[in-house]
C-alpha cells in the first residue's frame, strides 16, 4: 500500500488533475471532485437542522410578537405578550420553581458525583461492578424513573411505611401533593438520575490527573483529606465548571420528573409548574396560544443563555487569578 | 514534570517512613469507602429491586406489612399478564423502536456524511455551515419545540412516527463529534487514496469512514437512548393512543392503575428490561462515548 503511494507522490506533484486523468481509464472515478461535491455531503444536516431548529427558532421569534393561536396565526401586538409574562402568576411561579431548581440541584451534581467518581476510581472487578450499577439510572426514561418514585414516594410507599415502622413519623409524609416537598422529592429524583452521568464525567478528569502528585502529597503527609482538597480539587476544577454548566442548564429546563410524580398536573392549582411545563401547557393542545408561549420560551432562552455567560465569565476570571 | 522530579526521589528515600502512616490509615479509609459505596447501591439500586419485588407481589401479599417485606410471600405473575393484557405495552415497545431506528441511521448517515466533509474536504461556505451547526446546539429544545409541533403539523406528520423521529433525525451535537472524529485522521491515509484516483466518496466510504466506527457506534448509541427515554416532543406529537411511544404510554399508567402499586411496577419493569439489557450489552461504549467528549446536552 505504501510504496506505489510514495512513488506516485515523487513522479507527479499532487493536485487533483493526475487522479482525475487516472480515473478516466479506471472504473467510477470521474465524478473526483466537482465543486459541488461537499455540499452533497452536507446537505441532509443542513435541510434538517435548517429546517428543525434555526427556522423554527426564527419563527418562534415572530411568533412571540404575535397574538396567534393554535388555529390562526395572528396580528403583531409587539411586546404585550412579554408584558402579560410580568403580570401572570404562573409564570412567576414556573420561574421561581425552576430557579430554586437550579439553586438546589447544582451544587449536588457538583458535589456528590465527584465524591462518588473518587470513590469508585480503580481497576478491580468490585469498582467496575459500582460504576456499572451507578450509571444504570442514567440510561432509564426520567418516564419511569418518575413512576418508580411515585410508587416508593406514595402515602403508603416504602418511604413512609418505613419510616412509620422505624417511628421517626407518626403520620405519613406528603412528599408528592405539599407543595415543596413535592418540590424537593423531584429534585432529589433528578439527582438520584443524574448521579452516575456526571461522575463518569469525573472519572475521565480524575484520570487525567498525574498520579506522582498524590504520591509526593502523602509523602509530605498529606492524609486522603488534605490529597482530596490540595490535589484532586485543582485537578478537577475545570471539570466542575463543566458540570456546573451542564447540571444548571438541564435543572432549568426541568420537565418529566415534575410532570410524572404530579401526574401532569403541576401541582395543586399548579403550584409546581416549572417553566417548561408553562410552554407545554400555553404552546399546546386546540386553545393553545403559541404567540404566549413563544415569548415564554424565549425568556427561557434568555436565561440560559444568562446561565452560559455567568459561568464562562466566573471560570475566566478564576483562571486569571 | 516539574511533579515527577518532585515525586520520584522523595518517595525513594522517605519510602521507611513515609508507608507506615499511609497503611495504617488505610484499613479507615476503605472501610467508610465501603460503607458509603453500599450505601450509595442500596439507594441506587433499592428503588428498582423493590420495584421488581412489587411487581411480584400476589393478592396474598400485604402491600403495606410492617416491616416492608423484600419478598414475596404470594409471588406470581399474573401482574405482568394483566398490565400486557389492559395497556399495549408492547406495541408502545414496538413504536418507540420504530421512532429510535430511524432517529440512529438518520444520524449514523447525516452526521458521518456532514462530519466527513466539513474536516475533510475544503470548499467556501464550511465556516458559515460550521457556525451554523454550533449555534444550532446552543439552542435549547424548549425555545423551538412549539414551532416545530407547527410546522410539522403544517407537514401533516403530526400524530405519525416519522414526525417524533423528525427533530433529532440528525442533530448538530452528532454531526460535530463526526466532525471532530474525522479531523483526527492522519492526513496520509487520504492522500494516499487520492493519489490511487479515489474520489470524495470513496475516500468518506473506504478509507475515513472504516477508521471512525468507534465514535460513529457512540453516536448511534446516545441516539438510541436519547430517541428511546425522550418524552416531552412525542407527547406534544402525539394524540393518538395506537401511535403512542413508550414513555407516553407510560405516562398514563398511573392514571389507569392508581389504586395498584403492583400493576405500576410490573409496567415499568416491562420498560426497563430493555434499555438495561441495551445498556449490559454495550456498557463499555456508553463509558467510552462520555470520555470522548460525547456529551448529551
Amino acid at each position: 500500500m505504501a510504496q506505489p503511494t510514495v512513488k506516485d507522490r515523487v513522479a507527479a506533484p499532487v493536485t487533483s488533475r493526475p487522479a482525475r486523468r487516472a480515473g478516466r481509464d479506471g472504473p467510477a472515478s470521474s465524478t473526483h471532485s466537482l465543486w459541488f461535491t461537499p455540499w452533497l455531503f452536507v446537505a441532509p444536516a443542513i435541510v434538517v437542522v435548517g429546517l428543525l431548529v434555526v427556522y423554527p427558532f426564527i419563527n418562534t421569534l415572530v411568533l412571540s410578537l404575535t397574538d396567534s393561536t393554535m388555529l390562526q396565526r395572528g396580528a403583531f401586538i409587539g411586546l404585550a405578550n412579554f408584558e402579560r409574562l410580568f403580570s401572570d402568576p404562573r409564570f412567576a411561579t414556573a420561574m421561581l420553581n425552576s430557579s430554586a431548581y437550579v439553586l438546589c440541584v447544582v451544587p449536588l451534581m457538583v458535589l456528590l458525583p465527584l465524591v462518588l467518581a473518587v470513590l469508585v476510581r480503580g481497576n478491580t472487578r468490585i469498582m467496575g461492578f459500582f460504576r456499572t450499577t451507578f450509571y444504570l439510572p442514567v440510561v432509564m426514561s426520567a418516564v419511569v424513573v418518575g413512576l418508580v418514585w411515585t410508587n416508593l414516594l406514595g402515602k403508603q410507599g416504602l418511604v413512609n411505611e418505613l419510616l412509620q415502622w422505624l417511628q421517626v413519623i407518626a403520620e405519613p409524609v406528603p412528599f408528592l401533593t405539599d407543595r415543596w416537598l413535592l418540590q424537593f422529592s423531584a429534585m432529589f429524583v433528578t439527582v438520584w438520575m443524574g448521579l452516575g452521568y456526571y461522575m463518569v464525567i469525573y472519572l475521565a478528569a480524575l484520570a487525567n490527573i498525574d498520579d506522582t502528585l498524590y504520591d509526593a502529597a502523602s509523602v509530605d503527609g498529606a492524609g486522603v483529606v488534605r490529597s482530596f482538597l490540595n490535589v484532586t480539587l485543582p485537578g478537577v476544577s475545570n471539570t466542575m465548571f463543566l458540570i456546573g454548566l451542564l447540571s444548571s442548564i438541564a435543572a432549568f429546563r426541568v420537565f418529566s420528573e415534575v410532570y410524572v410524580l404530579t401526574n401532569g398536573t403541576g401541582g395543586i392549582g399548579g403550584q409546581n409548574l416549572t417553566m417548561t411545563m408553562l410552554v407545554q401547557r400555553e404552546g399546546t393542545g386546540l386553545q393553545a396560544q403559541t404567540g404566549y408561549a413563544g415569548a415564554i420560551s424565549l425568556v427561557m432562552f434568555v436565561v440560559l443563555g444568562a446561565i452560559i455567560a455567568v459561568q464562562l465569565i466566573v471560570q475566566n476570571r478564576q483562571e486569571k487569578s | 514534570m516539574t511533579s515527577t522530579t518532585l515525586g520520584a526521589p522523595a518517595s525513594d528515600g522517605a519510602r521507611p517512613a513515609g508507608t507506615r502512616r499511609p497503611r495504617r490509615r488505610v484499613p479507615a479509609a476503605a472501610v467508610l469507602q465501603y460503607l458509603v459505596l453500599g450505601a450509595m447501591f442500596v439507594l441506587l439500586a433499592g428503588p428498582l429491586v423493590w420495584q421488581l419485588s412489587l411487581s411480584l407481589k400476589g393478592p396474598g401479599d400485604d402491600l403495606y406489612a410492617r416491616p416492608p417485606r423484600l419478598f414475596p410471600s404470594d409471588p406470581t405473575l399474573t401482574n405482568f399478564v394483566d398490565v400486557l393484557d389492559r395497556v399495549p405495552v408492547l406495541h408502545y415497545v414496538g413504536n418507540s423502536l420504530v421512532v429510535a431506528g430511524i432517529v440512529v441511521i438518520g444520524n449514523i448517515v447525516g452526521a458521518t456524511l456532514a462530519g466527513y466533509a466539513l474536516a475533510r474536504l475544503r470548499f467556501r461556505g464550511r465556516k458559515v455551515v460550521l457556525g451554523l451547526l454550533l449555534s444550532a446546539m446552543f439552542v435549547p429544545v424548549e425555545t423551538v419545540i412549539i414551532s416545530q409541533f407547527l410546522l410539522v403539523r403544517s407537514m401533516q406528520l403530526q400524530n405519525t412516527l416519522l414526525g417524533v423521529a423528525l427533530p433529532t433525525l440528525i442533530t448538530a451535537l452528532n454531526v460535530l463529534l463526526m466532525r471532530n472524529a474525522f479531523a483526527a485522521i492522519p492526513k496520509e491515509l487520504e492522500e494516499a487514496a487520492t493519489i490511487d484516483g479515489a474520489n470524495a466518496w470513496q475516500r468518506f466510504l473506504r478509507v475515513c469512514a472504516p477508521q471512525v466506527k468507534g465514535v460513529i457506534t457512540v453516536v448511534a448509541i446516545f441516539s438510541f437512548v436519547g430517541a428511546w427515554n425522550d418524552f416531552l416532543w412525542p407527547l406534544i406529537v402525539l394524540s393518538d393512543d395506537s401511535q403512542f411511544t413508550l414513555t407516553v404510554g407510560l405516562n398514563r399508567l398511573r392514571g389507569t392503575f392508581y389504586d395498584d402499586p403492583r400493576l405500576i411496577a410490573a409496567g415499568t419493569i416491562v420498560a426497563l428490561v430493555p434499555i438495561v439489557a441495551f445498556f449490559a450489552l454495550l456498557q463499555r461504549y456508553f463509558f467510552r462515548g462520555l470520555e470522548s467528549g460525547g456529551l448529551k446536552g
